[in-house]
């Protein structure tokens, strides 16, 4: 049993606290145990449904898959094993256990539709063991695709954001450049950043560089839309404030206007990062000849489906690895609100 | 003990004046109309006195101290502070609103150092963010974040956001509306240490009587439609005053009665 130590935060001077002491939170002991044995029961479920249809896959196919359930399941009895002595791997296992066991439950299922009754036409739908083969069969070129999409990805959307930063805040606070820039935003804007691909091929010098002038112009839109009604939008108290407390025009813009803009920025932040994905796949498949989107077309050239597949998981990890951070960034940023909406 | 007394305005050693103001508005529905909000306000406040405005909604109490702050400008009429026309907003004239409008992306320590940061001394006057903090009760909460408050706490840090300026004048514009009953008596005790510990100037806007007795030296009662003032009543009452005293309550019949809300006879 453990008991957390009362919290007491110091009341100054007899007003009430909003804080209440928190009551010690009691853990049933053998709760743990049904969170921590469901991955081990999924793997073994998955193990011998492999080992069933298994038979019909090349060997060195089946034996990457027996590999890689192994270590899952490997990992997972570990950690059952360890989590009766750690509270906090106690915590993150009954949080994440159910989930990771419907994963390797749909690899499962994954596997019995496919390799095992044979129910959807091949080559297309290769099973998992061939999606893993062919991922570690090509992890060279995938790991360079992924390196590829990731330097194309971050210039656009860094240039994208900075230059979308910057005119939002112009036309969020200057009545000026909102009058001569909101008409642009307002036209221009929602022109889907794809449709401009025949105009930058014939433009362009090099087809990297349009993917990137493309994709900071799919970041640029909702980055400057969201952030100049931030800023548009800053509670006009807050400004009254500053000024008596005898705030320059630069203090209200860099301390007040674009601080309280800053959940609506990372909105726009969020929207921007959707549209370059898009703009990104779509780039790197009609003229960049590299990144996981070229990667793609080309494998399915071959008709290679296990490629395929390999690189759209690929893909899922790098985008929502992208998207984890940005959500950590605004989760520091933005500390001071209450009550945001966690990745 | 006469508690009441009208007085006329001195004119030496005022911190603030306010001349002949007249303050008109556009209507919000017909921009040919304008609606008049203030007319023929003239006040002095003396260095170091505490005054306060009462009287009902719609007198453009709120108007004149945002005229007084200098984020509105007065149709007619001028406003001195000291010898210093009032032409814009200023660090020595600060504002406390009824929401404190602390900056809730700034934890209590940097709303209060929000004055120094602006006006770029933080680095000589570092050492005065603590005094500050201390002086509204907060050390344990410096560095918690605006929603972690209670309204009486938010309020402190708004008084020591306005404070750490040295401002010459302080306007209150019903700072303490929107607290509960019991918070607010505590506050007004903390307003008052406040100003009898520092000398301030203040100018504070209510709408509670007795709050304005509690409180100030000289009870300045507006009437709306437009607004003008009606009386200033000097408060002679000695310090520490009883709420409930019969001197008090004498004064807060006599307000009333100024008011149109006392019993006829």
């Amino acid at each position: 049993m453990n008991a957390l130590p009362e919290l007491k935060i110091p009341i100054s001077s007899g007003e009430q606290s909003p804080a209440v002491a928190i009551a010690p939170a009691v853990t049933k002991s053998g709760q743990p145990w049904r969170h921590a044995l469901m991955v081990p029961m999924a793997i073994l479920l998955a193990l011998a449904v492999h080992a069933w249809a298994g038979k019909s896959e090349a060997a060195s196919e089946t034996q990457s898959y027996f590999i890689f359930l192994g270590i899952i399941g490997g990992a997972s009895i570990l950690l059952a094993i360890l989590q009766p002595f750690w509270t906090g791997l106690q915590r993150w296992m009954k949080d994440l256990c159910p989930i990771i066991a419907a994963g390797v439950v749909a690899l499962g299922v994954w596997e019995v539709v496919t390799a095992g009754f044979q129910l959807l036409p091949m080559p297309y739908f290769p099973g998992p063991a061939g999606v893993l083969a062919s991922m570690i069969n090509d992890r060279g070129i995938i790991f360079d695709s992924t390196w590829h999409s990731l330097l194309l990805l971050s210039q656009g959307y860094l240039l994208g954001v900075v230059v979308g930063l910057v005119t939002g805040i112009c036309i969020g606070w200057f009545p000026g450049a909102r009058y001569w820039g909101m008409p642009v935003l307002k036209f221009v804007g929602p022109i889907p950043a794809t449709a401009w691909i025949p105009l930058a091929m014939v433009v362009s010098p090099s087809a990297t560089f349009s993917a990137v002038v493309l994709i900071a112009l799919a970041v640029w839109f909702p980055v400057t839309m969201l952030t100049a009604s931030g800023i548009a939008n800053t509670r006009a108290s807050y400004l009254d404030v500053a000024r008596t407390l005898g705030a320059s025009r630069g203090y209200l813009i860099f301390r007040v206007a674009i601080p309280a803009a800053m959940p609506n920025i990372f909105i726009g932040l969020f929207m921007g990062l959707g549209t370059s994905f898009l703009t990104l796949v779509v780039a790197e498949t009609v003229g960049v000849k590299s990144g996981l989107g070229w990667y793609v077309g080309w494998a399915q050239g071959w008709a290679e489906y296990g490629k395929v597949y390999a690189a759209l998981i690929i893909m899922a990890v790098f985008f929502s690895t992208i998207m984890t951070v940005v959500f950590k960034i605004r989760d520091r940023v933005l500390v001071w609100q209450k009550g945001t909406i966690r990745w | 003990m006469v508690a009441a007394e009208e007085r006329a305005i001195s004119v030496e050693g005022s911190a603030l004046r306010v001349d002949a103001v007249r303050k008109e508005y556009p209507s919000p529905l017909d921009t040919n109309v304008r609606t008049l909000a203030l007319d023929g306000i003239s006040l002095e406040v003396a260095a170091g006195d505490l005054v306060s405005i009462v009287g009902p909604s719609g007198c453009g109490k709120s108007t004149l101290l945002r005229m007084i702050a200098g984020l509105e400008a007065p149709t007619t009429g001028e406003l001195w502070v000291g010898s210093t026309p009032i032409t814009a907003p200023s660090a020595e004239r600060g504002l406390v609103f009824q929401d404190p409008n602390l900056f809730p992306w700034c934890t209590v320590r940097r709303n209060i150092e929000a004055g120094l940061v602006a006006r770029g001394v933080l680095r000589e006057k570092r050492h005065e963010v603590d005094e500050f903090i201390n002086l509204v009760g907060l050390d344990s909460f410096a560095d918690a974040f605006p929603h972690h408050l209670s309204g009486g706490m938010a309020q402190r840090v708004a008084l020591a956001r306005a404070l750490i300026n040295h401002p010459k004048v302080l306007l209150l514009d019903e700072p303490l509306g929107a607290l509960d009953a019991f918070t607010r008596m505590r506050m007004q005790d903390e307003v008052l240490r406040l100003w009898e510990g520092r000398g301030t100037t203040m100018l504070f806007v209510t709408h509670d009587i007795d709050e304005a007795i509690y409180m100030s030296s000289r009870i300045v009662i507006m009437s709306p439609r437009p607004g003008r003032i009606e009386r200033v009543i000097e408060v002679t009452l000695p310090r520490p005053r009883e709420r409930s005293s019969r001197e008090f309550l004498q004064l807060r019949g006599d307000i009333l009665e100024l008011l149109h809300f006392g019993h006829a006879g």
